[in-house]
């Protein structure tokens, strides 16, 4: 874990002292290039690129032909070896730099690279160690530039970049969610002077503005001030002292307020105006607080007039004077509500620090093409937000020493936004915001932890053949069990707590561990087991009239989802009767009317309306409900003339189908199913991936080919649903019109988590009526149904 | 007994009683107040009751005329001293009426703190058709008391004046006034104040030199001169009042205009950092210090990490990157010399004035940008530095306007109000 890493605590001098774990700080060295590195005054960012090689699942059909297929597993797994890209990034005090030369220099092994990008003001004074130590040319590029590049690539990349920072809330950390068009914006830098650039495209911007009063200011005239050289001490003098001893207020001046302008009478009439009189002592603590007013206050203002005159309302703050400081994002977030009155949002960057050595990076590796690519945050080998900041957890500074991580791979594709998403900035994809609710974050954190033995057993158990998969899932246990207690301190570290964020994080950490599929075989499994039952759940569909079996059908892809291997007690049964198990789950399915329950009013669209044109399905489980609740379903639409496109992820979490699982359940059952196997032959039936590999699904990051003939301003394509199981999909007006949404929203039993909890689940059907006017009533009763609900399956089938 | 009831421009949230009368009823709270009507003979009486403001037929105005204005950190008096007093009016001026003129007239400097702007004063103005001189005091707040003090003491609540105050301790020190000298404030407030004080002094010029000047060539410090404005047309102009906070106001005509922003930046905050950094304990000697450093020693400028200009934005080597930036290290600040931080603490408040002035006059649209206040009192330096700033980020579109009276204009706006209430019966 990146915080583990240095010991060090020393300032001062240039420490040698520390020994640097190679697996845990400047990972992948062996096969690193494009270096680049940004030396601010205090701190260092060094940025390289590596390849990172690890295992996949595989799967692959067998030749069936003239064998017993009953007594055979479905398909092959295998495991490969797959190159992937990273980005490595590593923060740490410039005292450090020096060490961490010598140990690049010692593991450095691909002898190709022979420049380094270097920017901040720094980089000039080092740039002879540099060169020295590692042998490489340092190559300066200039530091705003960088910046920009950096935030624009943070901005596009990482989901919960940006925040507003509310002090005096519960959740401090307010993250927003990025909208697919970033430009424009501006960026006001607040290093010892300040900065104000004006954004406006990926390459164009212009500094517009500017201060002297920076970050510089607080530092040099706080230091005259109270004798204390530090920073960080400065602002922590500054935490604990009281302004109003030394600022004259509008009541010293007015003796109250000055209400014809509707001042109040604590705002700050002239600061330092009551250290005028010479007779009297002020207290390096009020003198502190009331310079960090000054200075905070001055650049908010500032900042407002600037966004004033550019008609821009989005102000991101970075810089050595906000980052990672509460304090100052605190009075820079009350200027700019007090200058803008409230319609200007102070807005942070989670790897503000980063930027410069970002842009830098991708500077020197414009051949790559980076910027063509999507990149993910590796929350396994990130250290979040504040990992290093003693403002916020003391013991972690001294414990972890202060280098801090970011890692990003490159994902396989592209993710772009669903173009069927009407406003993706507003579509939230979770139900729970774990990050605000501290209950039920306490909840989920426990659930996850008391899970995690289990799944390291899993994980070992999924590759019996590995000498070390005992080992390696020890340490899988270990690292997720750090990140877990990392998320009960600071919650905001990777955005917004949600338990997807959990779920991902735990895909990240399995993945690490070279732990890339670990229910492989238990899919195997359940899809033999449930394509042997396939043919008799459609002869006992078939046998039912029409409106008998359109409800089978739909209790069928509830009771599917109902079920998950992972709950112990349901493969027992299933092992010993899937079918019975089906029937079980289907009979312990409440009766109507569910708790969300549109099923009369869909029955009615079936007899009513013309056949849907087109119907998107997400599958979410493999086996019994792919195979047995949601295939049964596809047929009837096909069988009603609706085009079916069937959307899996592109890579392996928990029990979900994969994409080329899908493929070959798919060819499995067209092999015994007419109406499927004319369907795949004409093309009415399409299976696609969604470029995920989250057990949860985020439209706003979706594979970009299989999903761009969806279009809903192209001809043709109004008539869609959207029929999403594993999504935490909640939002009722998050589709283009004239789509309507359906929503059918079931709550599941997690006994992989927790015998007694549950798990909200969202199945959208985008329809072709006309754009509905109850969505947002189901937006409210989404929320009003939130967590903790009373256990036990409830199911949901709600058409908008 | 003619009581008439008329609207005031005023914001109509306080209660405001001014009167003229030694036969008034003075004791706070007396039942004069409730009933609503105070009358004597030959005597103004004004009371405000909330929306209203009900005069009673008055005589002329007596004296003395003043007008104050009373600010955070200095008090500004302005006084009318009559010079075509009859033999009669003579006569009957009462004694300490007398000896506060003469006080005040033949003396420049008063107590320990009290001063008056010999330099500033405007000869031979015809105000309320009376002939006189218009003299400028000015002494600390810390003071006011003292000075309500000598005010109880000079019985100064049996000259039948009305006392009009604006800024902000005519309400802080609205009770002592009354408690402490038997006298009531007429509140007034201080923008209004502010602007029509400027205009009135502008209009009357500096004894036939003109009142408003500009610095010709203001980013050549070779060449730069000052020079007399014409400021009959000044509208729109962005006013900002520099005293011991910063007030920004775009004034679209005599009575239309709108406060735009302020700033705890201020002269206050130039004094009292200038006070903890250097010792020193008034503005004259912390601009005497400022006169004699240099800032560059202190401050960061952009040649200073860059080696030279920043090209890619535009900015000079010689701009300042980071105020007070070089106190970074331990090294320079063990070396500064307290000249040099005054200089810093001078040119940094000064920029940023200048900063937010420009931004609001391009918010605005307004290219005329008038500096008053006292922080600009024997401050070339911050003129120089505002007139420069105004041209050189603007590209020459602004136009820094001065004004000789630079800091009295509130007082001579609170003199003004108190002779129109007069005019008004």
């Amino acid at each position: 874990m990146a915080e583990r890493g240095g010991r060090g605590s020393g300032h001062g001098s240039l420490d040698k002292s520390i020994t640097l774990p190679p697996d845990e700080i400047f990972r992948n060295l062996e096969n690193a290039k494009r270096f680049a590195i940004d030396i601010g005054g205090s701190l260092t960012k060094l940025a390289y690129y590596s390849t990172v090689q690890h295992k996949v699942a595989r799967v692959r059909s067998f030749d069936h032909s003239g064998k017993d297929i009953d007594n055979e597993p479905l398909y092959e797994i295998s495991v490969q070896e797959e190159i992937t890209a990273r980005l490595h990034f590593i923060k740490f005090e410039n005292t450090y730099i020096e060490t961490c030369l010598d140990f690049i220099k010692d593991h450095l092994v691909n002898t190709e690279t022979k420049v380094i990008k270097a920017t901040g003001g720094g980089a000039y004074k080092f740039k002879d160690l540099i060169e020295k130590k590692l042998g490489l040319k340092v190559d300066k590029e200039d530091v705003m530039t960088c910046l920009i590049k950096g935030c624009n690539f943070v901005l596009r990349n990482i989901p919960h970049e940006v925040f507003a920072y509310q002090k005096d809330s519960d959740t401090e950390f307010r993250f927003q969610t990025n909208h697919p068009n970033i430009f424009p914006y501006l960026l006001v830098n607040i290093g010892s002077g300040v900065s104000i650039v004006k954004v406006e495209t990926e390459d164009k911007f212009e500094w517009i503005g500017g201060s002297s009063i920076g970050g510089g200011t607080f530092w040099g005239l706080g230091a005259l001030l109270t004798k204390t050289k530090k920073f960080d001490e400065l602002l922590q003098l500054a935490s604990k002292g009281q302004h109003t001893n030394v600022d004259m207020l509008v009541k010293d001046v007015y003796g109250g307020a000055y209400q014809s302008l509707g001042l109040s009478g604590n705002l700050i009439a002239s600061s330092f105006g009551k250290s005028t009189t010479a007779d009297k002592e002020f207290s390096k603590e009020d003198m502190a607080k009331s310079l960090l007013h000054m200075i905070s206050n001055d650049i908010g203002q500032l900042a407002c007039l600037y966004a004033k005159l550019h008609n821009l309302d989005k102000i991101y703050f970075g810089g050595f004077f906000i980052r990672g400081h509460p304090v100052t994002m605190r009075t820079i977030t009350y200027s700019i509500n007090f200058f803008s009155k409230g319609e200007v949002q102070a807005l942070f960057l989670r790897h503000e620090g980063y930027l410069g050595a970002i842009g830098a990076f991708l500077k020197g590796a414009e051949q790559d093409n980076p910027n063509q690519y999507s990149w993910g945050e590796n929350y396994a080998g990130s250290s979040g937000l504040m990992s290093t900041s003693p403002d916020v957890y003391p013991m972690q500074r001294t414990r972890s020493g202060t280098f801090d991580m970011l890692e990003m791979d490159r994902l396989e594709r592209p993710l772009v936004n669903l173009p069927l998403l009407k406003d993706p900035s507003t579509y939230i994809p979770d139900t729970v915001d774990l990050t605000d609710d501290a209950m039920a974050r306490k909840y989920w954190l426990t659930c996850f932890e008391e899970a995690l033995d289990g799944v390291a057993k899993r994980a070992a158990a999924s590759q019996p053949d590995s000498l070390d998969a005992q080992e390696r899932a020890e340490k899988f246990r270990q690292k997720y069990w750090n990140k877990l207690q990392t998320l009960r301190q600071q919650p905001f570290a990777y955005g917004t707590l949600t338990v997807r964020s959990l779920l991902d994080t735990r895909e990240h950490c399995l993945n690490e561990f070279n732990f890339p599929d670990p229910y492989s075989k238990v899919k195997q499994k359940e899809n033999g087991i449930a394509l042997k039952c396939f043919q008799s759940v459609i002869e006992s569909l078939d046998s039912l009239g029409w409106e008998e079996r359109q409800f089978a059908l739909v209790k069928g892809l509830l009771a599917g989802n109902v079920f998950d291997w992972g709950a112990k007690a349901v493969s027992d049964v299933l092992e010993s009767e899937p079918q019975f198990g089906f029937e079980e789950a289907k009979s312990k399915l409440q009766e109507r009317p569910w708790l969300e329950d549109s099923y009369s009013q869909w029955l009615e669209r079936l007899k009513e309306g013309p056949p849907h044109k087109c119907a998107l399905i997400f599958a979410d489980n493999s086996g019994i409900d792919i195979i047995l609740g949601v295939f049964p379903f596809v047929r009837e639409l096909l069988s009603r003339g609706t085009e079916v496109i069937l959307a899996c992820n592109s890579g392996p979490a928990l029990n979900d189908v994969t994409y080329s699982e899908s493929l070959i359940v798919t060819e499995r059952i067209a092999a015994m199913d007419p109406v499927i196997h004319s369907a795949l032959r004409d093309e009415k039936l399409l299976l696609v991936q969604t470029g995920s590999s989250s057990p949860c699904l985020d439209l706003r990051y979706v594979g970009k080919v299989p999903l761009c003939g969806l279009c809903p301003t192209a001809a043709g394509w109004p008539k869609v649903w959207l029929w999403s199981i594993p999504a935490t999909l909640h939002t009722g007006n998050c589709f283009c019109s004239p789509i309507r949404t359906c929503l059918v929203w079931i709550y599941r039993p997690v006994t992989l988590l927790r015998s007694y909890s549950f798990w909200p689940f969202f199945v959208a059907f985008c329809v072709q009526d006309t754009a509905g006017s109850g969505a947002g009533s189901v937006m409210a009763d989404v929320r009003s149904c939130r967590w903790p609900k009373p256990p036990g399956i409830e199911a949901s089938f709600h058409l908008i | 007994m003619g009581l008439s009831v008329v609207n005031t421009k005023h914001k109509p949230t306080h209660f405001w009683l001014l009167y003229t009368s030694t036969a008034v009823n003075k004791a706070p709270g007396s039942g004069g107040l409730e009933s609503g009507g105070l009358l004597h003979n030959g005597s103004s009486v004004l009371l405000h009751f909330r929306d209203s403001l009900v005069t009673v037929e008055s005589l002329e105005k007596t004296f003395p005329w003043f007008g104050m204005d009373i600010g955070g950190t200095l008090v500004k008096l302005v006084y009318f001293e009559p010079k075509d007093i009859t033999a009669e009016e003579e006569q009957e001026e009462v004694e300490n009426l007398k000896s506060i003129r003469k006080y005040l007239t033949s003396n420049t400097a008063y107590g320990k703190t009290g001063i008056r702007d010999v330099h500033l004063e405007l000869k031979n103005l015809t105000m309320c058709g009376r002939k006189g001189n218009l003299h400028f005091i000015r002494f600390p707040s810390c003071a006011m008391h003292r000075f309500i003090q000598m005010g109880s003491e000079k019985n100064f609540s049996s000259l039948h004046t009305t006392l009009c105050a604006t800024g902000g301790g005519a309400y802080k020190f609205e009770e002592d006034f009354r408690t402490m000298a038997d006298l009531q404030l007429y509140k007034l407030d201080e923008l209004d104040c502010l602007i029509q004080g400027l205009l009135y002094v502008d209009s009357v010029g500096f004894n036939g030199q003109p009142e408003c000047y500009y610095f010709e060539n203001p980013t050549d410090p070779e060449q730069c001169q000052k020079k007399p404005y014409c400021l009959d047309n000044p509208y729109p102009m962005l006013l900002v009042n520099i005293g011991s906070g910063v007030s920004i106001l775009a004034v679209y005509s005599k009575d239309n205009y709108k406060r735009v922003t302020g700033s705890s930046l201020g002269g206050g905050t130039f004094l009292g950092l200038c006070c903890l950094l250097t010792g020193c304990e008034t503005f004259e000697e912390a601009l005497e210090m400022a006169a004699k450093g240099d800032s560059t020693n202190v401050d960061k400028l952009v040649k200073d990490i860059y080696g030279g200009d920043y090209e890619r934005f535009g900015l000079q080597g010689s701009a300042v990157a980071s105020s007070f930036g070089h106190m970074m290290s331990k090294e320079k600040r063990d070396s500064i010399s307290k000249e040099d931080l005054a200089r810093a603490t001078l040119v940094t408040i000064t920029n940023n004035i200048g900063s937010i002035a420009r931004m609001c006059a391009l918010n605005e649209n307004i290219d005329k940008v008038v500096f008053v206040g006292n922080f600009l009192r024997i401050n070339m330096i911050s003129m120089k530095v505002l007139a420069y700033a105004m041209d050189y980020w603007s590209k020459g579109q602004l136009k820094a306007l001065f004004l000789e009276h630079e800091g009295y204009f509130g007082a001579v706006g609170a003199l003004l109000e108190m002779l129109k209430m007069t005019d008004d019966q």
